[in-house]
């Protein structure tokens, strides 16, 4: 028993804190996402204009919808792309 | 009575005078059936995100109003046969849209006291509002 702290790894085990993801919607407050400004919609979209998924964004599942219905609102008035490269 | 927004965007190819006696008239459409218009915002020319009718730029307004759920079938109508809309999207206001447009006006409001009047027709809009 007592050996178990004898164990060497070759390479340094990674103890990686993982830092805790947030809703910012929560966090700071906003209540409606806005369709009119495709600018601060982009934050949740990918190179392509696909929406990120909530696991990368750690938005909460309410706001999620909302930033959906939203990104979906600003891509009819072509305010945001349907599909495209190189968007950022 | 509801609380709506309006955005619609015009063709390109009009000029400044053809381009106000279009929402003009869809303004006089909507007081006319008795609603009440509480802000318009034309936000000018811009780029569109990708081609709507081989055109890659168009004339976007915004209109807010209170009006009765029974004019907006019409109103929305008088879109679909106007040759010069290329899009439009009406949506209801909720309490929290409601308020974030009261205050985006007041900021506009506050703004256009400010440094230029004559730029509402070409500003864009502030980012980050939020």
């Amino acid at each position: 028993m007592a050996k178990q702290s004898e164990i060497r790894y070759l390479t340094p085990v990674s103890v990686d804190v993982k830092k805790k993801k947030y809703c910012r919607f929560q966090k700071n407050g906003i209540k409606y996402i806005d369709y009119k400004d495709p600018e601060f919609l982009k934050k949740f979209l990918n190179e392509q204009g696909k929406i990120l998924p909530r696991r990368i964004t750690g938005t909460s599942l309410k706001f999620q919808r909302r930033i959906a219905q939203a990104v979906k609102r600003a891509r009819h008035l072509a305010l945001l792309p349907y599909v495209t490269d190189l968007m950022k | 009575m509801n609380n709506y927004e309006t955005v619609f965007i015009l063709t390109p190819v009009l000029s400044d005078a053809q381009m106000k006696e279009a929402v003009e008239k869809f303004k006089t459409l909507l007081t006319d059936k008795g609603a009440e218009i509480i802000n318009e915002e034309i936000w000018g020319l811009r780029k569109l995100a990708y081609a709507i009718d081989k055109k890659s730029t168009g004339f976007y307004c915004m209109l807010e109003f209170n009006a009765d759920p029974s004019v907006i079938d019409n109103f929305e109508l008088n879109f679909r046969r106007d040759e010069r809309v290329l899009r439009f999207l009406t949506t209801k206001h909720d309490k929290f849209s409601f308020e974030y447009s009261e205050k985006r006006r007041r900021n506009r409001s506050s703004k256009k006291e400010g440094p230029v009047k004559a730029g509402s027709s070409t500003e864009n809009k502030e980012s980050g509002t939020n």
